[in-house]
């Protein structure tokens, strides 16, 4: 929420940041099929699979890749939320973040192969977090990744399994991603370095 | 062979810009006096050398908080020339030979004349009379008896006070404090003690005690002077006491005339007082009775404590204030520019009820030259590093108040000047 | 976030839910296999108690070790100005030992608002004479809610000695903040005077706790020690129970959803008999588990950020 209000807030004095549009919604459509499709592929048609979203948006996109996959095979994929903020490395750097939820489906993670569904894949920090999070909540088979963006400039050795588009960037530029059920529309963006 | 002052253009009491003439102690007609270290007091005002009926200056017993040296220097500083000592130090003063100490102390310091108050009972237990006779007939010639900081609360032992000390026309000043309605008090119950969760010390604990020993008063026809009065009640009760003819006189001090119980809130014990600070109400009440008179006199109640017994819990911190240095400051503040009834409530009257001839007179030619300076345009903002005072706990750090005091001198010597004290 | 939680009062609505809906999220953890968090790893958590209060104490120190800050206990209990180290030296040490937050419990009110001005890390205000327990009345807000599905809107009897009872400053700070009615019951002699304006100009006092059970959807007991009836406050306990205990026919002038609380420890006889501490509608266990989610809640939202 903060980001796609950060984005609109272009009347703030100073001169705004460049924006460029990476993805539309039928674009992010695509993806989202795409990544789907993959992941019938590599899952031997999503056999014992789990997608956990990461709050924010990693819940609804876990939830949209859920639907496609039914729609294409007919398999209902367990969905689950897994909130990271409590296994963070950089909470000292910050303002006290509120906690998510956290919400396992009724099967549990222990044996199964857990897919990590998040919007944008950047230092690797929040991932780091996610895997000691499951190890606090069982022992899953095998753990796999999921992002629509991976934007580089990673800080641990941790790479994706599914990647919607790879968008090369600035470490100061910024990658919005809104999604419908949060934000009202469906948008990737690249924004430039803010000037105050 | 004391020096000659020339006092230029100043304003006695406010009035019209005049000279003073200060030689061998006392306010001399202006005129041949070429050797004479002029003073420019334009613009400042003269006042009568203040008095303070009620002072803290814990020798013996606690020097680490003040001694009668220091506390002598704090006076003179804040335009004081005279100040009651209470009797609550260790030993307490309830013996010739303790006044006739102090008395001493304060003739070597030489800064403010020190009168020494004595002790209603014997070590300030309430039980039985302290020898006031001979309190009185010491060298300290003791007229002013409290147990203050704790209330004569007997009624019988507050009956036999009264009367006794007719005989040699002295006065009962009286701390004001039911005691079994304010056990374990920390602050004004109300509103904010509510809050806070301490403990209350309701208004009538004083104005019962007040309203009893009024009628004693009365009733064997004796002088009765009640200590640091606190709320608007006191102030009602002291309105019916005047009006039927009891001779009762009554001060109020500065803390409670400006500041209110909210400044508990901090829980900074810096704010803790015995009788606690008011409310907003009580505050009103204050000032309106001691501008019509009801309230006789503005007393300190300068109670210096050494810095642990402050930066504490506040239920474990001793109650008080410093006063000396601020008193005149919050009192213009709180009257104004009323030079006159300044004079009054904190020179005249106060050197009247102690019996101190030598004090409360406006300086001009023929008075004792016993007054201060005071630059009624200078605003200071209060440092408690800055006091002469040996203790820190003033209850006005930070704050800025109005009039400051250039110069203070006691029988044609100065104690202060240029704002410093010259000794 | 704040820096220090010193009294309820320090909480306006959005905190206070965020405490709450944090201790929510907090308290589905505790479920689970692993219930340590690496959260606080690193933090120092010092708890200081000046008096003796296990369930408190363990309380804080479960959650400060669930979020893995490493705590310290510092019992003070005997010490005093007069005998022993000043606050303000054991604040000094605190501050040098690197305490990231200090729990504090003392028999005087304010101490922890003293401490607050000594020491650079968290206070956290776990009991302080009869002044404040802020994070009491976050757990019985907690057992309100989950009991009964909000806090807006409920009608709140604290029944007892509020003039003593830090717990009751708390709860009707608090909830008054969060929205509930709170009356206030007890004998006159053990109500604040000016309880109202001081607290919340919608508190309700009542001295007649039958007239108010039929209203209310949560009757709290406060503890009355024995001790107040030597000061008068009441004639005896016989008088005192009669009049202000709650017994199984008083419990059944309550609306049947209505819940009965009591922060503990109870004296059983006096303000509550057992038949009712042990029914259905008592929360008194309750109270004590969601203690440990309140105060992980209260640790992490002071310490989970810069």
């Amino acid at each position: 929420m903060a980001y796609a209000q950060a984005a609109s807030s272009s009347t703030t004095p100073g001169s705004p940041p460049a924006v460029k549009l990476i993805l539309n919604e039928t674009d992010l459509q695509r993806v989202v099929d795409r990544i789907a499709h993959q992941i019938l592929e590599k899952t031997d048609g999503a056999e014992a699979t789990v997608l956990l979203g990461i709050p924010t948006r990693g819940v609804p996109l876990a939830r949209r890749l859920a639907a496609r996959i039914a729609a294409f095979e007919g398999v209902e994929v367990p969905v689950g939320v897994l909130d990271v903020t409590l296994y963070r490395d950089d909470l000292r750097l910050k303002a006290t973040r509120a906690l998510g939820p956290t919400d396992l489906p009724p099967g549990g993670i222990d044996g199964r192969r857990v897919i990590l569904v998040d919007d944008v894949l950047f230092s690797g920090r929040t991932v780091r977090a996610a895997l000691d999070a499951l190890s606090d909540l069982g022992r899953p088979s095998s753990v796999q990744l999921a992002v629509i963006v991976d934007r580089g400039h990673r800080e641990l050795p941790i790479r994706a399994d599914y990647v919607g588009k790879n968008i090369p960037t600035a470490r100061t530029e910024v990658v919005k991603v809104t999604l419908a059920e949060i934000d009202g529309t469906d948008e990737v963006r690249l924004v430039g370095e803010e000037t105050k | 062979m004391s020096s000659t002052y020339l006092v230029k253009g100043v304003s006695v009491l406010g009035a019209e810009p005049t000279d003073l003439l200060i030689r061998d102690g006392i306010v001399a007609s202006v005129g041949g006096a070429r050797d004479a270290q002029v003073i420019d007091a334009a613009g400042l005002v003269a006042l009568p050398g203040l008095v303070d009926l009620h002072t803290h200056l814990r020798e013996p017993g606690r020097e680490d908080a003040e001694t009668v040296e220091t506390g002598s220097r704090a006076a003179a500083l804040g335009g004081y020339t005279a100040v009651c000592a209470m009797a609550n130090t260790s030993p307490v003063a309830d013996t010739a030979g303790v006044v006739e100490q102090v008395w001493r102390l304060g003739r070597e310091a030489g800064l403010v004349d020190v009168q020494p108050i004595g002790a209603v009972t014997v070590g300030l237990a309430g039980e039985r009379l302290a020898e006031l006779g001979a309190m009185a007939d010491s060298a300290a010639k003791v007229r002013i008896f409290s147990d203050d900081g704790h209330c004569v609360s007997d009624a019988r032992l507050m009956r036999r006070a009264l009367e006794y000390v007719k005989a040699f026309d002295g006065v009962i000043a009286q701390h004001a404090e039911e005691p079994r309605l304010t056990e374990g008090a920390q602050m004004h119950e109300g509103e904010v003690s509510a809050r806070l969760g301490l403990t209350g010390w309701p208004a009538v604990a004083e104005e019962a005690i007040i309203a009893r020993d009024a009628l004693l008063a009365g009733h064997v026809g004796a002088r009765l002077h009640v200590c640091h009065v606190s709320t608007a009640g006191s102030v009602d009760v002291i309105r019916q006491a005047k009006a039927a003819g009891v001779r009762v006189t009554a001060e109020v001090t500065p803390h409670h005339l400006l500041l209110t119980d909210e400044r508990a809130t901090s829980y900074d014990p810096v704010f803790k007082v015995n009788p606690p600070l008011r409310t907003q109400a009580d505050v009103a009440a204050l000032r309106a009775g001691l501008a019509e008179g009801l309230i006789d006199i503005v007393a300190t109640d300068h109670a210096p404590h050494a810095v642990e017994d402050k930066e504490c819990e506040w239920a474990y911190a001793r109650p008080g204030m410093l006063g000396l240095e601020t008193a005149l400051s919050i009192v213009l503040d709180v009257l104004g520019p009323q030079w006159d009834l300044i004079a009054d409530r904190m020179s005249r009257a106060p050197a009247r009820i102690a019996g101190l001839s030598e004090h409360g007179h406006t300086p001009a030619p023929g008075a004792p030259a016993t007054f201060t300076l005071v630059d009624p345009a200078a605003r200071w903002e209060v440092d408690p590093t800055g006091s002469a005072s040996r203790s820190r706990n003033t209850p006005y750090a930070g704050m800025t108040l109005p009039g400051r005091i250039v110069a203070t001198f006691l029988r044609g010597e100065p104690t202060v000047l240029d704002g410093k004290a010259t000794k | 976030m704040i820096k220090h939680l010193l009294s309820a009062a320090d909480l306006d609505a959005e905190h206070a839910t965020l405490v709450l809906d944090t201790a929510a999220e907090l308290a589905n953890l505790s479920s689970r296999e692993v219930k340590k968090l690496p959260t606080l790893r690193g933090r120092t958590v010092v708890n200081l108690f000046y008096e003796d209060s296990t369930r408190t104490r363990i309380s804080f120190e479960a959650a400060a070790k669930r979020l893995s800050a490493d705590v310290i206990n510092f019992s003070a209990k005997g010490s005093s100005v007069s005998k022993g180290e000043s606050l303000k030296d054991t604040a000094l040490t605190l501050q040098a030992m690197g305490a990231d937050a200090v729990v504090v419990r003392h028999p005087a009110s304010g101490a922890p608002h003293r401490l607050a001005q000594w020491v650079d890390g968290s206070v956290v205000n776990a009991g302080d004479g009869t002044h404040e327990h802020p994070t009491q009345a976050l757990l019985d807000a907690y057992t309100m809610r989950s009991r009964l599905g909000r806090l807006a809107g409920l009608h709140v009897a604290i029944v007892g000695d509020v003039l003593h009872s830090r717990v009751a400053r708390s709860n009707v700070l608090l909830l008054t903040t969060l929205g509930a009615k709170v009356t206030v019951v007890g004998p006159p002699t053990l109500i604040p005077v000016d309880v109202g304006p001081a607290l919340s100009p919608d508190l309700r006092v009542s001295y007649d706790l039958d007239a108010v059970l039929p209203e209310v959807d949560v009757v709290m007991m406060l503890r009355v020690q024995r001790e107040r009836m030597n000061d008068s406050y009441f004639p005896s306990t016989r008088e005192y129970a009669r009049r202000y205990g709650l017994d199984v026919a008083r419990m059944r002038r309550l609306p049947e959803h209505a819940i009965v609380m009591h922060p503990g420890p109870m004296v059983r006889g006096m303000e509550i008999t057992p038949e009712v501490a042990d029914s259905a509608r008592s929360t008194i266990v309750e109270q004590v588990t969601n203690g440990v989610s309140v105060r992980m809640a209260v640790l992490y939202l002071l310490l989970g950020g810069k």
